[in-house]
């Protein structure tokens, strides 16, 4: 009884992609802009600038100095071209490296004082009314009752986090869930500790460029032996014209702790590209455990490819401690180009990384998307379940290592990669790198390519679902072990967001 | 009910002419079948009513119930009431059969402006309809025909034929690759939902089928056309006698 209530579950979400993909109608959802007064830095990139957000954020000395060198790493390093995406070259000097509500300047003490046009943003994200209140700073909203369930929120509006919820409830828990320039300034030790363990500053072009400019972005501790009490969630938004967004996020699971981590990401609809490039990293310690989930929709730029967010980020796991784990799920459908690979580092032994993906590119986007299983520690396991969907002109790539060390005895890697087709321009491109440098290792890959067939879409409509509820569903059934990876209130956004970003992808 | 008049098709990317002037008329409450040797015409003509893709209608009409099926979309036609039972139905790998059929059901419902049916209502729907069916309720849960036996694959067409209540329903060949007791079981369900209001046109190769679903006219079919009509004596003498004499006949 109990299995086939769950069934009558399952049979709601469904139900409620459809209605909102009719609703919905075509047009990407989140694509407004937000009129508010922004405070700008000057355009471009020099050393004044990268010491202006440092003051901005009110940072003691040894980050501003960290953030310098930064810099003068980045100034020697070139842009990656090894991946399989295409897009015209950036001008570095024409962005805007720090941009913020002026609202902000000075905290509001009530919601009259909020710029509606904030309040606004947030309810169009489907932000809840407390959460909104807290968001936009309002003293004492911390008090207000609260609806539903519980998902402790932390919102970055271009380059700023204008809040986080449930300060209170989670600091009870020892849990510290903060702004990182909050985290600079109040747990500097922590900080200074983990910042650039994982991804070092001179990781990359544009981790090294993050790790000059970020402006902000959210800081998770979590004590040992401490399970967070809710789901904590960011939002990011990218508004202001021409500005690029450089968040960075560490989050630290100390010895048999557990948290579940969200993120979602939406932009205005814009022609002129922009830029996003933000690092993660993620410190599992000993017994301890982190699920970080992403529903990543940016601004994918029109049907013809105008416009778009170029997303380049850099995420990392370090499973430091023995039997730690790391679960990466990601449902990308937004961006014009995304050129993103959260790894895992598995160096603890009996450490265990898992990646479950669904990259969806339509019109004219590009993806460039997979993981990096680094396997160091003995009896480590790891597994990879990749969805790639390609529609319209798109070229979707998966591309993925798995490394395994000479000292990881024993471990394993199970390697799934589906691509889906829908139409006859676009295309799909698995490139799988494995290298194993121990006999007792044992590693697994399999790949698949398929069609969305006209029988499938005709069996469908010839039930009474149109063409794109049917697109919807043939996707959805594609994708479903991954959606089951995801947390319930994302996986019915993620379904929601599949069918959306594949309307019109056929006839 | 169902009215076909001198229907002509032919394939859309090539010069071939498969229905060369169909003329049948379907009433309500009525089982029709229709035989033919291979090549016949008889698949073309469920999927041409149905609105499957790659036929160009040349000349002719269909109307069911006074309105015109030929320019509606397949979605659309099966909002008018329209049922095709796959000869070989398709699978749908991670899409659950119960969520297939609910959201077939309501975007059926939606189609004619009726209120959707409720997660609870629909379960309690399908969970009867599976049973007097026979079907396991397992199946509800499994991917939609994927991995279904032959026998389960076709009930499976009749289970969503009895929750879709179609005016009008259509078996291509719903009998091949099942054993004696597999169709006697899907005979059973569609005898089930056999009542005043609904007409069928059943397409079979044999006459075995229609031992168990007992037609009131049986058409036979050839090369693009309905050469010969009667009663259900007539599919007795296709199974002695096979097609030849009737074709030499009419010829």
């Amino acid at each position: 009884m109990a299995a086939l209530d769950q069934t009558q579950v399952k049979e709601g979400i469904d139900q409620e992609t459809v209605d909102t993909v009719r609703e919905v109608g075509g047009a990407y959802k989140y694509g407004w802009e937000t009129e508010i007064e922004m405070e700008y830095a000057p355009k471009g990139l020099s050393p004044d600038i990268v010491r202006l957000i440092s003051e901005k954020n009110e940072e003691p000395e040894w980050m501003t100095e960290w953030r310098l060198q930064a810099y003068e790493r980045w100034l020697t390093k070139e842009e990656p071209n090894w991946a399989m995406v295409d897009y015209p070259e950036i001008d570095f000097q024409d962005q805007y490296y720090y941009a913020r509500p002026k609202s902000m300047e000075v905290k509001p003490k009530s919601l009259d004082e909020v710029d509606p046009k904030l309040l606004e943003t947030y309810k169009k994200l489907g932000i809840p009314l407390k959460e909104q209140m807290i968001l936009a700073g309002v003293e004492g909203a911390e008090d207000a009752p609260a609806e539903g369930r519980k998902v402790a929120v932390d919102a970055v509006f271009d380059s700023v986090s204008v809040g986080t919820t449930f300060q209170a409830e989670l600091k009870a828990a020892g849990v510290i869930f903060c702004s990182i320039s909050e985290a600079i300034r109040e747990h500097p030790e922590l900080v200074k500790k983990y910042l650039g363990t994982v991804v070092p500053v001179s990781d990359n072009f544009y981790a090294t460029l993050n790790s000059a400019v970020f402006s902000d972005g959210s800081f998770v501790y979590v004590p040992p032996g401490v399970r967070c009490p809710m789901e904590l969630s960011t939002y990011f938004r990218i508004n202001a014209e021409n500005t690029g967004q450089f968040e960075r996020t560490l989050i630290i699971a100390d010895k048999g702790s557990y948290v579940s981590y969200l993120e979602g990401c939406t932009a205005p609809a814009r022609d002129i590209a922009q830029l996003h490039a933000a690092v993660v990293e993620i410190i599992v310690e000993e017994d301890a455990e982190v699920k970080y989930s992403t529903v990543q929709n940016w601004y994918p730029g029109d049907e013809n490819g105008k416009g778009g967010i170029y997303n380049f980020v850099t995420k990392r796991a370090d499973c430091r401690g023995d039997r730690s784990k790391i679960m990466w799920t990601q449902v990308e459908t937004g961006s014009a180009v995304t050129w993103k690979y959260p790894s895992c580092i598995l160096r603890g032994n009996e450490s265990q990384g898992e990646f479950y993906s669904i990259a969806i590119a339509n019109n004219y986007q590009q993806a460039d998307t997979g993981t990096k299983m680094v396997h160091l520690g003995k009896n480590t396991k790891s597994r990879i379940v990749s969805k790639g969907i390609s529609a319209g002109h798109a070229q979707n790539t998966y591309r993925g290592l798995v490394s395994m060390h000479p000292k990881a005895k024993n471990a394993r890697n199970y390697t799934q990669c589906d691509s889906l087709l829908i139409g006859n321009k676009c295309g799909a491109h698995t490139v799988p790198y494995i290298e194993v440098k121990n006999n007792s290792a044992r590693v697994e890959h399999e790949a698949t390519t398929s069609k969305v067939d006209d029988e499938q879409l005709f069996y469908c409509r010839s039930r009474g679902m149109d063409e794109e509820e049917a697109v919807a569903l043939v996707v959805n059934g594609f994708c479903k072990d991954v959606l089951q990876a995801l947390p319930m209130e994302f996986a019915m956004e993620a379904q929601q967001l599949v069918a959306i970003s594949l309307e019109g992808s056929v006839g | 009910m169902l009215n076909i008049k001198n229907l002509h098709v032919q394939l859309e990317d090539e010069d071939k002419q498969i229905l060369k002037g169909v003329d049948l008329t379907v009433e309500a409450g009525k089982v029709h079948a229709i035989m033919g040797p291979n090549g016949s015409g008889k698949s073309t003509l469920s999927y041409v009513l149905s609105g499957k893709g790659g036929y160009e209608v040349t000349d002719g009409s269909a109307t069911l119930d006074g309105e015109s099926l030929l320019e509606l979309e397949a979605e659309e036609r099966a909002a008018a009431g329209l049922f095709l039972a796959f000869q070989y139905p398709v699978e749908i790998p991670g899409v659950g059969n119960m969520t297939f059929l609910r959201t077939a059901v309501n975007a059926q419902r939606k189609a004619r402006g009726e209120d959707e049916m409720s997660a609870a209502e629909f379960l309690k729907e399908v969970r009867a309809t599976a049973k007097s069916l026979k079907i396991d309720a397992d199946m509800l849960k499994r991917p939609v025909n994927v991995g279904f036996s032959g026998g389960e694959k076709k009930r499976n067409e009749i289970l969503q034929m009895a929750m879709l209540s179609p005016k009008m329903c259509i078996l291509d060949e719903t009998d091949s690759g099942l054993d004696v007791d597999a169709m006697k079981l899907v005979a059973e369900g569609v005898n089930a939902l056999r009542d005043e209001n609904r007409g069928f046109l059943v397409i079979t190769h044999y006459q075995r089928l229609l031992d168990h679903i007992k037609p009131d006219v049986v058409h036979i079919m050839a090369n693009g056309r309905i050469i010969k009509s009667g009663g259900p004596e007539l599919a007795l003498e296709v199974e002695n006698n096979g097609y030849a004499d009737i074709l030499a006949e009419v010829e």
